[in-house]
């Protein structure tokens, strides 16, 4: 198997070739430079939601194994830098879409983690009241568009929120409506036939819309480079040169440093919201866990696992914190303290919250009840005396 | 030579004569839509009626789209949308690229976040591509999310076996869908209910699978005025009788229709209703119509196989089973791809004679009932 080249640092499309100009940063940052990029509020923030991000998914493993949560659980450990880099630039009414993968997406993007909790935890109380789970997170109040089980599917649903943007400022003549939408899927998606309808359309309507592929290089015991040939002329599949084909720039970034992922990301909503169009961003990226909590994760060498640990995002936010002096160790502490304070409150609610009564069974199955039609005494079904407990038969 | 045959076919049913009521929310369904005093009366043919649907909702609500390939600029490969990105713009009547699953999955997203798209498929078999949107996304949506997002699509196109269109070209796609829980599926026929229930389906909060026909589009008919919204979970009574329950939808309508003006020579006399909303059953009327007849027929363009009847006639079998005189009878295509040639592709669908055939076989001599 080809041995991945040492990859860091920021870089467009390759120099001398006819590319979409992007304004990224093109230069790595080497060496700490005694001036910090971000102010010590940002960086407190973006900790913060790392490790929030970090110790919610470690607790899900934990209550996982104790049988408080079941089916399919995908644990985003080691990417955390993505998620935080993206989600933290992006205003309440700006849209998230996401995989299965999505837990961390729904805590960086505003929704508690006590509704994350308590969700997974199948309680009434979870976000989508017990009915989505793991891999269908929602919230409307924060942009949450989803959580989707078929990678690629959600794609497109981030299109249309991109496109309901733009409709509302040139349809609607709403001047203000410059909301973005960011979805995020892995290098497994890339060869999905949707993605690729999705770059069209995208370009092609200069949607408000940024793809940001967390590429992990593992799609289950499928590595990328054995599932996705080489673009003409490389060794490797590199996804952010697909961009330009489709009419964007695309972008490679060090999925594993935050700053980097932020400086980038930050780029492509500005662009999004002047009305520039969409955004290919191809973030290099690894999870240290497998593939879910069913996945052995026998096909990833332990070399491969410990370049990248070396590499956790979370230590390397740390470090630049203090050497620049946004926060003290004791700040840093005080973080970490609020994370596991709010995780294991998170817990707590989930544990003592209730279960879904069978009177939700029928409730949410159409947004106009009269879905159900017309039974034979002609009172529609909703209206009949067992619908609200789940127990009226609907068909 | 089809439209032909279906003028006389039309002039010759009698519309079941159900005073015009108003809608009222509330517990009991609307019976018909029409305000009948204040109906404007207009001849035209059932794109024109579909185009003006559209057109008046559009009109009424800006968050009305429309998507889908050869919308715009071409103006619907069958009219239905002809002329109205001149009106509207582009960006309202969306010319999509050919890439279905991805944009039923945009009109999702759409739809989710405020817009009420409409999402075209050039032909309804199309939509087989799209068919992971219309089921995860469009479908289950408002579930998985606990409430949260609705999808207000409608998916509109024609389908059925037009005139040798081949086999990809002559597809039912109602069969398939069926199954998908938190859609709608309703199929039109006539000029009249094919606006209104437009319009219905345009202000409905659920996503519904609108199916037109490819054949139907140039028959003529009355269409109401922008008031006249259906109701979208009621069948309709095309002519009351006592012999026999013959339910069936869209095309169907006038092959039964063909069929009941040879029957009443011989003196039969069938009720034919035309279930319009496939998903859900419309139960009160079908419950009464049993009930009065105890024969049942069921004559549908789909396959036998998982069709709609075979809905139909389950639940009847299990709600009025002591109200048949007879086993339920199906007529339904032939489980065979459509075939090019016109013999075979005339074979594989239900023709008028053996619609009389049924009634015939099921109802018994015309003298017992007379």
């Amino acid at each position: 198997m080809q041995m991945l080249k040492q990859r860091s640092g920021v870089r467009a499309a390759q120099p001398g070739r006819r590319t979409v100009q992007v304004r990224a940063v093109a230069a790595p940052v080497k060496a700490p430079s005694s001036k910090a990029i971000i102010t010590p509020e940002v960086a407190k923030d973006l900790y913060y939601d790392m490790v929030l991000g970090r110790e919610f998914e470690e607790m899900c493993a934990q209550m996982y194994y104790r049988g408080k949560m079941f089916g399919f659980v995908h644990l985003y450990s080691g990417q955390e830098a993505v998620s935080t880099g993206v989600c933290r630039l992006l205003r309440q009414d700006d849209y998230v879409v996401s995989t299965y993968r999505d837990h961390v997406h729904a805590l960086s993007k505003g929704v508690p983690a006590r509704e994350v909790m308590a969700e997974l935890f199948g309680k009434k109380t979870g976000c989508c009241r017990g009915q989505g789970g793991s891999m269908h997170m929602f919230s409307s109040k924060h942009g949450l568009l989803g959580g989707y089980a078929f990678i690629g599917e959600g794609i497109p649903v981030g299109l249309g929120a991109a496109f309901q943007s733009k409709y509302r400022h040139d349809v609607l003549g709403d001047e203000k409506a410059d909301s973005v939408t960011c979805s995020f899927f892995g290098d497994g998606t890339c060869n999905v036939g949707q993605f690729y309808e999705s770059l069209n359309m995208a370009a092609l309507y200069k949607l408000p819309h940024i793809f940001v592929v967390e590429n992990n290089l593992w799609a289950i015991g499928m590595s990328h480079l054995r599932a996705t040939a080489s673009t003409a002329g490389d060794n490797d599949p590199h996804i952010y040169k697909k961009g330009p084909a489709f009419g964007m720039p695309g972008v490679l970034v060090d999925g594993m440093d935050v700053l980097k992922v932020r400086q980038v990301a930050q780029e492509a909503i500005e662009r999004a919201r002047r009305g520039e169009g969409p955004t290919l961003i191809e973030a290099e990226t690894y999870r240290f866990r497998g593939h879910s909590l069913a996945d052995p994760d026998e096909l990833r060498s332990k070399e491969e696992k410990a370049k990248w640990a070396a590499r956790d995002p979370i230590p390397q936010l740390k470090k630049y914190m203090l050497e620049h002096g946004l926060a003290s160790e004791a700040d840093i502490k005080a973080l970490e303290d609020k994370v596991a304070e709010v995780v294991e409150d998170s817990v707590k609610f989930a544990d003592e919250s209730p279960k879904p009564e069978k009177g939700q069974l029928l409730e949410n199955v159409f947004a106009d009840p009269r879905g159900f039609g017309i039974s034979e005494d002609g009172l529609y079904r909703y209206m009949q005396p067992g619908f609200s407990s789940g127990t009226a038969i609907v068909s | 030579m089809l439209a032909h045959r279906n003028a006389r076919v039309a002039a010759g049913r009698r519309v079941a004569a159900a005073p015009g009521q108003r809608a009222f929310v509330g517990a009991r369904p609307c019976r018909q839509s029409l305000v009948a005093a204040k109906a404007q009366k207009k001849e035209m043919m059932m794109w024109e009626a579909l185009r003006e649907a559209i057109d008046e909702e559009m009109e009424r609500d800006p968050t009305v789209c429309v998507m889908g390939e050869d919308v715009g600029h071409y103006g619907g490969s069958y009219k239905c949308t002809f002329g109205l990105y001149k009106k509207y713009g582009d960006m309202r009547v969306l010319d999509t690229p050919i890439c279905e699953n991805g944009f039923m999955g945009m009109g999702v997203g759409a739809a989710m976040t405020g817009l009420r798209p409409i999402v075209e498929g050039m032909n309804m078999g199309f939509l087989l591509l799209a068919f992971n949107q219309i089921s995860n996304n469009c479908g289950m949506l408002h579930y998985t999310s606990g409430g949260q997002f609705k999808t207000p699509l409608v998916i509109r196109g024609p389908g059925g076996v037009g005139r040798q269109l081949g086999a990809e070209h002559s597809q039912r796609l109602e069969s398939y869908f069926q199954s998908i829980p938190g859609v709608q599926l309703v199929a039109v026929s006539t000029v009249k209910n094919a606006k209104a229930l437009l319009k219905a389906a345009i202000r409905s909060d659920n996503p519904i699978i609108f199916f037109e026909h490819v054949l139907l589009y140039n028959i003529k008919g009355e269409a109401g005025d922008k008031d006249d919204v259906a109701c979208l979970e009621r069948a309709e009574v095309v002519r009351e009788g006592t012999d026999v329950s013959i339910f069936t939808y869209s095309r169907m309508r006038y092959v039964v229709m063909q069929a009941v003006n040879e029957l009443v020579k011989k003196g039969y006399n069938p009720e034919v209703v035309d279930l319009i909303s496939l998903k859900p059953f419309d139960m009160e009327t079908i419950s009464r119509s049993v009930k009065k007849t105890r024969r049942v027929i069921i004559v549908e363009e789909c396959m036998k196989t998982g069709g709609i009847g075979a809905s139909l006639s389950a639940v009847i079998n299990e709600s009025m089973f002591y109200d048949l005189d007879h086993e339920v009878v199906r007529l339904s295509s032939q489980d065979v791809p459509t075939a090019y040639a016109y013999e075979l592709e005339a074979a594989t669908i239900v023709q008028s004679s053996q619609v009389v055939d049924a009634v015939e076989k099921v109802v018994g001599r015309a003298a017992v009932h007379a």
